[in-house]
């Protein structure tokens, strides 16, 4: 079992995880190596200990090996191993908080260049992209330009959901009625996997899609060619999008304004009428940043409404 | 016709060859037991010595029958998904049959196997190890069984019957809403669950009064023996924790049923506050069932190493830790939520916490071996292979703890080999364990050491090829619970060996299936009741026991001390004069324990499918059980010396 363990470990260096290409996925492999190293302190002595004490003080007739079978305690001895693990799980702990502020998904990038915003939103059974800034959307693939922070606002139309891409970082949920954020980027081009690594219902496992990383220019391009070559996406047929079933890729040029902000208030309860906020005073798409904004810290827009 | 027709076709699950041969199956296995019973004239003998009885040794005999059944169906769901997932672009099963059975897998191998063998090892072990006759409310207790049976009866119906629930071991909404799921299958796990779970509440109740009153004299707190400090530490869990869970179910059965909003998405209601609720009770839940292995590696390391168990105080101060701090630690379920900095480094923390009481005890047992003399029993083996087991489980725990990593671990196979390798490596091992060491206590007669070391084997390494490579299908973005995945992810290879070691584990189960057939029909009858050489009380009477357990209470002086009695008796020092024998003050059985679950099951069956034809005769049969027990007085009796001393003679062949 230990060979296996040792072969499989010599594979790991190809594992998505560990083959980061952003600034977050590289602080999070670098995370899990200091927490992996700080086990493996542990590890193993112990299993070195195990090991010797179970083959000396084995019951063999001849064995030479002292026995006291009233030596049942040893004040030093505690001590001593109470304060291991305190000790290593002390540093861990130190390291973990400041990571967890570092890492904490929705602060932003730190980078020259300005963030793109992409909003999301997991339906039953695929991933609608939306681009605001560049007025098209897609469904089940992205194309981000490289080097840039994205700055991911991600809700969902049906059951939740989590967006992952594990070599650009994290996971974070996707919720009805609440608009999380997650800053991610990309280093270099390339095609990275992702998938909603949540169960939502029966065709969940489909829900997986690739996010191509290009040069800016080429992202130009290609907002340009998804502009030139397809049809805007509507009410209509965001509602027929909504309707369960997998997807193929798609993509839109144009999407309805206002619809990220009216998908994440769809279930807010002015005391009325649950869709209040149709109508004559359709906030501006920036709003949905703002709502993003207030929602980032876990705030339930239905709660934040009472 | 036509409309029976049509019932039939959405009443029973149909159109699967699996699920088919299996109602086949179950319809052969019932119409042979009903025979078997009937040709051997056995239905009044399964009546009086086991459906009514209050025995606390009975009671704990069906527990593990049962789980060892519930094992079986949470195995083969296992197998059918390690099959499906065996190969990219597998078409063994269709997404929504996959979903189900990973549901069931989850429910069942927590719910209706971890929960009932470990009761099942309190039932057995508790009286007997404290020195009492019986657990405090043994009506109580076979209550707890009989609810237990029929909400696993209920909840395993689902298969053949309307269908399973689909939305995952702990049904988040808005999946597991009316919306998200509109059949039955919901129904099903809320009934079967809630149902249960009232018996393991009662269960907790039953043991927490049982250790903290029925000790025999001189057993204070702290010379009781390490199995029962930990059942009690585990029992203490059960009563904070599954009044959640049955409040969060009974929540989520408000808004399927009647249509309320506690968790819904419009109306005000809120998820989160569903998986808040769950992972408060579901947290404590995986500590209930470890504490207990905890509790048995302890009495089994020391008995096989022939030395007191090290650091006792730490030992007991460890599991109490744990217990609570249990409570403190569910937020680590979703830290990728967007709880915020501060919430998530909070839960981390606590979580790590936990490792620390956790590393104190595997020292105290690898330094309760040391200077020791190790006999390789089967007990033993799957206690020394659960060391590396849970250590290596147990760092990957703390990695996972460590909030922003988690946000790469979350919902991965990581998160699936971790938690498969504590609760195997961990509890399952530990059940092993103590379900060989106590056996002879149950049946008078041991296990077959040869083929019990074969199971050993099989599971240990089928364990490790099976979940090793899960943990870097993780670390490769293989996410839980996809059914399929395609070709050129490259996942392919650790699939497949990972699904040949699920197989070694189930041959490893079929050679323990053996190992008891075996077992029961060739052992040796074992006549000294101590066939182990044990330490504890449970082991200073014949085996099994008598129905009454201790003729005469005994009188505790030491920790372990049926070990210091015999150290005694070898020293030559002769043994205190027993005390005269009394009659002895028994429970009477009682068939309303059966009866009133059967009629839960009735209203559960009915709330499932919303038939009140069911729920009102169900409930009302509950309340009349209730009734007819509150003006029962003529509950007890007692047995005369002269049966007492009888009994004894025969057990002890003229020894006593």
């Amino acid at each position: 079992m230990l060979l296996l363990t040792a072969a499989l470990l010599t594979g790991c260096g190809d594992a998505m995880v560990f083959d980061p290409k952003g600034p977050i996925a590289a602080q999070q492999k670098d995370l899990i190596y200091i927490s992996m190293l700080l086990c493996v302190v542990i590890l193993v002595p112990v299993l070195a200990l195990t090991a010797y004490i179970v083959v000396r003080y084995r019951d063999r007739k001849d064995s030479d090996a002292p026995y006291e079978p009233t030596w049942s305690h040893n004040t030093k001895l505690e001590i001593v191993w109470w304060a291991i693990p305190i000790i290593i799980i002390a540093i861990l702990a130190v390291v973990t908080v400041r990571y967890t502020h570092a890492l904490e998904p929705s602060k932003p990038i730190v980078s020259e260049k300005e963030e793109l915003v992409i909003q999301v939103t997991s339906l039953d059974w695929k991933w609608l992209f939306q681009y605001p800034e560049q007025d098209i959307a897609t469904v089940n693939y992205l194309y981000i330009p490289e080097d840039v922070p994205v700055r991911f606002e991600l809700t969902s139309d049906a059951p939740m959901n989590s967006f992952w891409i594990p070599q650009l970082g994290g996971q974070i949920y996707t919720m009805s009625g609440m608009a999380m954020t997650l800053y991610l980027q990309a280093d270099e081009p390339g095609v990275y996997y992702g998938s909603g690594a949540n169960f939502s219902g029966e065709h969940f496992a489909d829900m997986t899609f690739f996010a191509t990383a290009v040069p800016q220019d080429e992202f130009d391009a290609w907002v340009e060619q998804v502009k030139s070559t397809s049809e805007p996406l509507t009410v209509e047929g965001y509602d027929e999008l909504r309707q369960p079933g997998t997807s193929h890729v798609q993509q839109f040029a144009g999407i309805p304004e206002g619809l990220f902000y009216d998908i994440v208030t769809r279930y807010v309860v002015d005391g009325q009428n649950p869709h209040a906020g149709h109508g004559a005073s359709a906030p501006e798409a920036e709003e949905a940043s703002d709502s993003a904004d207030a929602a980032e810290h876990g705030h339930d827009e239905s709660h934040a409404a009472h | 016709m036509d409309t029976i027709k049509q019932f039939a076709s959405e009443f029973f699950v149909t159109g699967d060859p699996l699920i088919l041969g299996a109602q086949v199956s179950i319809g052969l296995t019932m119409v042979a037991i009903v025979f078997v019973l009937s040709y051997f004239r056995k239905w009044g003998w399964l009546w009086r010595e086991w459906l009514t009885t209050v025995d606390h040794k009975r009671i704990g005999i069906m527990y593990v029958i049962c789980s060892i059944l519930m094992l079986f169906r949470g195995g083969v769901d296992a197998l059918l998904m390690r099959t499906q997932l065996a190969l990219p672009g597998m078409e063994f099963l269709h997404a929504d049959h996959y979903n189900q059975i990973f549901t069931t897998h989850g429910v069942i191998m927590i719910l209706f196997m971890a929960m009932p063998l470990m009761f099942g090892l309190f039932n057995i072990v508790i009286p007997l190890q404290i020195g009492a006759r019986d657990v405090a409310f043994p009506f109580l207790n076979s209550l707890s069984f009989w609810l237990f049976f029929w909400g696993a009866m209920l909840f395993n119906m689902s298969f053949v019957i309307g269908g399973s629930p689909d939305a995952g071991w702990l049904a988040y909404p808005p999946l597991s809403g009316l919306e998200g799921s509109p059949g039955v299958g919901q129904n099903f796990y809320i009934w079967g669950i809630q149902i249960s779970g009232i018996g393991s509440l009662m269960t907790g109740i039953n043991f927490i009064v049982t250790i903290l009153k029925m000790r025999a004299p001189g057993m204070g707190l702290m010379k009781m023996p390490m199995f029962t400090w930990s059942t009690l530490a585990s029992c203490l869990t059960i009563i904070l924790a599954f009044p959640i869970l049955t409040i969060t179910l009974f929540l989520l059965f408000m808004d399927r049923y009647f249509g309320a909003h506690f968790f819904t998405l419009d109306a005000g209601g809120n998820p989160m506050m569903y998986i808040n609720l769950i992972w408060m009770w579901g947290h404590p839940e995986v500590y209930i069932v470890i504490l207990p292995a905890f509790g048995i590696f302890s009495e089994i390391v020391s008995t096989f190493a022939k030395k007191t168990l090290f650091g006792y105080k730490s030992m007991v101060f460890a599991l109490m830790s744990i217990s609570i701090a249990s409570f403190f630690t569910w937020a680590h379920h979703f830290f990728t939520m967007g709880s915020g900095a501060n919430v998530n480094a909070f839960f981390a923390v606590t979580t790590m916490i936990i490792a620390i009481p956790t590393g104190v005890k595997i020292f105290n047992w690898l330094f309760t071996m040391y200077r020791g003399r190790i006999k390789f029993t089967t007990p033993m083996m799957w206690t020394i292979s659960f060391i590396p087991c849970f250590v290596v489980g147990g760092m990957t725990g703390v990695m996972l703890s460590v909030a922003p990593a988690d946000f790469q671990f979350h919902n991965s196979y990581f998160l699936i080999a971790h938690f498969h390798q504590v609760l195997i490596g961990g509890v399952a091992f530990g059940f092993f364990a103590g379900l060989t060491y106590w056996w002879p206590k149950m049946f008078g007669f041991k296990l077959h050491e040869g083929l019990g070391k074969w199971a050993f084997w099989l599971w240990n390494i089928g364990f490790y090829v099976c979940f090793m490579p899960q943990y870097f299908l993780g670390l490769d973005g293989m996410t839980r619970r996809m059914y399929t995945y395609d070709f050129d992810m490259g996942w392919g290879p650790l699939n497949l060996v990972s699904t040949v070691g699920g197989f070694l584990m189930g041959i490893g189960f079929l050679f323990q299936v053996w190992q008891i057939a075996h077992s029961i029909k060739f052992m040796q009858k074992d006549t000294t009741g101590d066939p182990w050489d044990g330490r504890t009380l449970e082991w200073s009477i014949p085996s099994p026991a008598p129905l009454y357990n201790f003729a005469t209470v005994p009188t505790v002086s030491e920790t372990d001390d049926w070990w210091a009695t015999k150290q005694r008796r070898a020293a030559g020092v002769p043994d205190a004069p027993a005390p005269a024998l009394e009659p002895i003050h028994m429970p009477k059985h009682s068939g309303i324990p059966f009866v009133m679950s059967f009629f839960w099951f009735v209203a559960g069956f009915g709330f499932v499918f919303d038939w009140l034809h069911f729920v009102i005769p169900g409930l009302a049969g509950v309340a009349i059980c209730m009734l007819v027990r509150s003006f029962q007085y003529d509950t007890d009796y007692y047995i005369p010396v002269d049966e007492v001393r009888r009994t004894e003679a025969a057990l002890r062949g003229g020894k006593a």
